[in-house]
């Protein structure tokens, strides 16, 4: 008979031992989990983040038809192009050319999902980034100036893809959706806001 | 007498592994690479405590988890916090205000390095009132006095990274220390600051060290710690080895074997400590200022030194003892005696044994007074250096240091009571 | 995307919404309104001799006080002196203050939402106009207390000796001109003539005071002027640290999960330890 330290003792409650096992674990493995949280929080955008992310307000008045401006939101080029009536005109006609001339893959908010991918077919406004592998496209508003028949858009000088005036990707282009369409709205009729809308800021 | 895991299976793992479950499949092929099975069970499970632990035997493993919690929280701050003289400041607040939780990476940070020296000092303790640093554990304490000096240094220079008013003073009086070594002390002093005053060299190299040198050495230190702990296995309130009464089975008749018993018994440890520790984080960070110090929210200023100069709790007993000694050199050099000494107790002591439970009154006596020193010179060092504080300061640094002085002769020809046959353990 | 509005309050700490007290009332009114704190002996006239003993006794979550004493520091201290490390934008969500509310009432003109709080004043100037650059407040209650501020706001003197004809019992010699006397009024102190009063002077501590004298009254009574220092003090209290209050909020939670975790933790020890013997 030894007097050992540990006795196997054939009365231990093993399901009540199991069961205060299990209850104990569960806990810990709950706390661990409210435990990383703030870990994980701490890696989402700080406040100063979301101040630098504001909406940014843009002086309509100043841009002239037919020309680009270039504001910054998100330390992103944002497109803002004051489209002339040829140049919406310019805007259908091709949608057999087109990847997804309704929109329906690419990202745009509910207001930009038309045939001008715009609140108003005047301006015109986009996120300035390639959606191949984020080169910044260039102007090309002008009928013909890339080949004969071409509308008038945007042309990545990286690989070769092409946008029309409303920023729709043409067919052999490595791109694989329209350019993106930034939250906005009009306070008033000279003033753009970037990065707000009904939904509120972004 | 085998014995059972808790749900009455045997501890050894199982024979002949046929393979039959994917997970059974898993295991088998990731233990035939490696020894997790037999680091388990050596480790674990067939490793064995002894059975009466009290509640001074919850730091160790509390220490370890204050490590990692160091070790987590100080990553993530490393994420937001940007070393510079122009910089630290204003990155730190960043972190309180601005940082998703960060006040909470920060506040669990700076209560961690306190929490830290607080489970150490009483883990450190338990090996004093046991004998945990005789023989055969001499290389056990030494490792953990290293890791000890490591964490002196860690929580020195961490200190100096937010680069508050303190901290830039605290660093420029214990650098200067350095200049009491004589002949090199001066010369090193500047190539330890790199410039010509504490500045933002200093700060740099301080979060280089901080962030990665420093813990990688605690982190190897405290796993020769742990290497050393299991070879010898570990002392216990009695101060008998349980190793030389073995059962049939070979295992220590006083032991039990860590895994479940300690581990269950640990976490429970763990559990209070986490309420302790969270009920400061949360409701009193700054301790009344002995955690997170008023004048460290104040930017370093070089043209204002602040009225009272003193280092966080944990190092005020040692800088109590500097202080006591009106020379700078004698003074430096008491003070790197009060802390190496503890190298030398596994040798100073001469007792036959090693539990103060067994030990003469004059052990016991030399022990309390050292504990009343301590805790007095801490105190001390928080206030300032002047009238009645320093003569108390003096008086209690020699108790100190009479505790060390006088144990090769105490121990050695005190009467010691008859130590029992086997550990004495009351059912809990 | 996640808007601001879904983001949870805590991890930025802003405390959960309050009732809002009458906030259009306290940022339009002119004038202030005693905040009914407990009336104690704490008038600058007359008594004063005890005054290192007068605790500020703010309570951050009173969020009317933090509101007022919003409103004074832009309108009294926002001309020299900055709150860096705070963001109108923050103050008006921990405040509970609508934007643009915040935009018309407290908000400089040119300054937008998200800018930090800084004053207009150059540094450079205001060193030369007070010998010191006015210190930023963003951390002044955490670095010296809500006493040490309350103190110093209430134990300004006129002295003719110095430079700015006033001066301070808790900071002596202070840089800062006492701004608040429209306020507060104009008061001499009256010093106790100390026993060896050679000696002390050499000894170089600063005289005890035996009573303030109203010399001047202000445009506050004595309890209004109490009150309005204490929102201040209340409010800098709030700018040391923003999150305070939902840090003792989650601290609730955090507690109460480890003490029901750690009496489970317990109750296997207990079971798993009846093996031992």
């Amino acid at each position: 008979m030894a007097d050992h330290a540990v006795v196997a003792d054939d009365e231990v409650d093993l399901s009540r031992r199991k069961f205060l096992t299990r209850a104990t674990i569960a806990s810990g493995a709950l706390g661990a989990v409210f435990a990383a949280v703030p870990f994980i929080e701490s890696w989402s955008p700080s406040e100063r983040a979301r101040a630098q992310g504001a909406p940014v307000e843009f002086d309509l008045s100043k841009l002239e038809p037919g020309q680009m401006a270039t504001p910054v939101w998100r330390k992103q080029p944002i497109y803002v192009v004051r489209r002339t009536p040829d140049m919406v005109a310019r805007i259908s006609g091709h949608d057999d050319q087109l990847k997804d001339p309704q929109s329906k893959d690419s990202d745009q908010p509910p207001y930009a999902k038309n045939d001008v991918r715009s609140r108003s077919p005047e301006f015109l406004v986009l996120i300035g980034v390639c959606t191949h592998l984020g080169c910044l496209p260039k102007q090309r508003f002008d009928k013909g100036e890339l080949y004969p028949s071409w509308p008038g858009g945007f042309f990545c000088p990286c690989h070769g893809s092409r946008f029309d005036l409303a920023g729709r990707v043409f067919d052999g282009s490595p791109a694989p959706i329209n350019l993106n369409v930034p939250p906005y709205s009009y306070p008033n009729a000279r003033t753009l806001v970037i990065g707000a809308d009904e939904k509120g800021t972004v | 007498m085998t014995v059972k895991t808790a749900s009455g299976a045997p501890a050894q793992p199982p024979a002949a592994d046929t393979g039959e479950s994917a997970g059974k499949g898993l295991w088998a092929w990731l233990n035939k690479r490696l020894p997790i099975d037999e680091f388990i069970t050596s480790q674990l499970t067939a490793y064995y405590a002894p059975k009466n632990f009290n509640i001074w035997y919850f730091f160790g493993s509390l220490a370890l988890v204050v490590l990692v919690l160091q070790l987590v929280t100080g990553i993530f701050l490393t994420m937001f916090y940007k070393p510079g003289e122009l910089t630290s400041f204003d990155s730190v607040e960043y972190i309180m205000r601005e940082v998703n939780y960060g006040w909470l990476l920060r506040y669990l940070h700076s209560t961690g390095a306190s929490a830290f020296f607080v489970v150490v000092y009483l883990h450190m303790f338990r090996a004093l009132l046991y004998g945990s640093y005789k023989a055969p554990r001499e290389l056990l304490w030494l490792f953990g006095m290293l890791v000890y000096l490591a964490l002196m240094a860690e929580a020195f220079m961490g200190y100096v990274l937010p680069w508050g008013n303190m901290s830039l003073w605290g660093a420029q009086v214990i650098v200067n220390l350095f200049g009491a070594i004589p002949g090199i002390g001066p010369g090193l002093v500047l190539w330890i600051r790199g410039d010509y005053a504490i500045a933002d060299a200093t700060l740099n190299r301080f979060f280089a060290l901080h962030v990665a040198a420093v813990p990688l050495a605690l982190l190897l230190l405290v796993v020769l710690h742990l290497v050393a702990l299991h070879q010898s296995g570990s002392n216990n309130p009695d101060g008998i080895e349980i190793k030389a009464k073995l059962g049939p089975d070979g295992k220590p008749l006083d032991g039990i074997p860590f895994h479940p018993y300690y581990s269950v018994k640990d976490l429970v440890g763990v559990g209070v400590f986490f309420v302790l520790f969270a009920i400061i984080v949360f409701f009193v960070p700054t301790l009344g200022g002995l955690f997170l110090e008023p004048e460290n929210f104040e930017l370093a200023n070089p043209l204002s030194t602040p009225e009272h100069i003193h280092p966080v709790w944990y190092f005020t007993p040692y800088y109590a003892i500097l202080r006591a000694v009106p020379n700078k050199g004698l003074g430096a050099l008491l003070m790197l005696l009060s802390v190496s000494a503890f190298f030398f107790l596994p040798w100073l002591d001469r007792s036959p044994v090693k539990s103060m439970r067994y030990r003469g009154w004059m052990s016991r006596t030399a022990l309390a007074l050292f504990t009343v020193s301590v805790l007095v010179l801490g105190y001390l060092g928080l206030q300032p250096a002047e009238g009645l504080y320093v003569v108390l300061a003096r008086i209690f640094a020699v108790f100190y240091f009479l505790y060390f002085i006088g144990m090769p002769f105490y121990t050695y020809f005190e009467k010691v009571k008859p130590l029992p046959d086997r550990v004495t353990y009351r059912a809990h | 995307m996640r808007t601001d509005a879904d983001r949870g309050a805590r991890k930025r700490g802003v405390p959960h919404r309050g009732a809002r007290v009458l906030l259009a009332a306290a940022l339009l009114s002119a004038a202030t309104v005693p905040s009914g704190w407990a009336a104690e002996e704490t008038a600058g006239g007359g008594a004063g001799a005890d005054w290192q003993s007068w605790h500020a006794n703010t309570e951050v979550t009173d969020l009317a006080s933090v509101q007022r004493g919003a409103r004074n520091f832009v309108s009294v201290c926002l001309g020299c002196h900055s709150l860096k490390y705070q963001r109108w934008s923050r103050l008006g969500q921990d405040l509970n203050i609508p934007e643009p509310l915040l935009q018309k009432s407290l908000l400089p003109p040119g300054d937008k939402t998200t800018d930090y709080i800084v004053t207009t004043m150059p540094a450079a100037d205001a060193e030369v106009w007070f010998g010191k650059t006015p210190p930023d407040l963003s951390l002044m209650v955490r670095a010296r207390g809500r006493d040490y501020v309350y103190q110093y706001l209430k134990t300004f003197y006129v002295d003719p000796t110095r430079p700015t004809g006033a001066n301070n019992l808790r900071l002596p010699a202070t840089a800062m001109p006492d701004v608040l006397s429209d306020l507060e009024g104009l008061k001499r102190a009256v010093f106790r003539p100390a026993a060896g009063e050679g000696a002390a002077a050499a000894a170089g501590q600063s005289p005890m005071l035996d009573h303030f004298e109203q010399i001047v009254p202000g445009q506050m009574s004595a309890a209004e002027y109490d009150a309005f220092v204490r929102d201040t003090v209340n409010f800098l209290d709030y700018v040391s640290e923003p999150t305070q209050t939902a840090r003792r909020a989650l601290g609730v939670w955090v507690v109460l999960f480890l003490l029901v975790f750690t009496w489970l933790a317990w109750l296997v020890k207990r079971d798993y330890w009846k093996d031992v013997h």
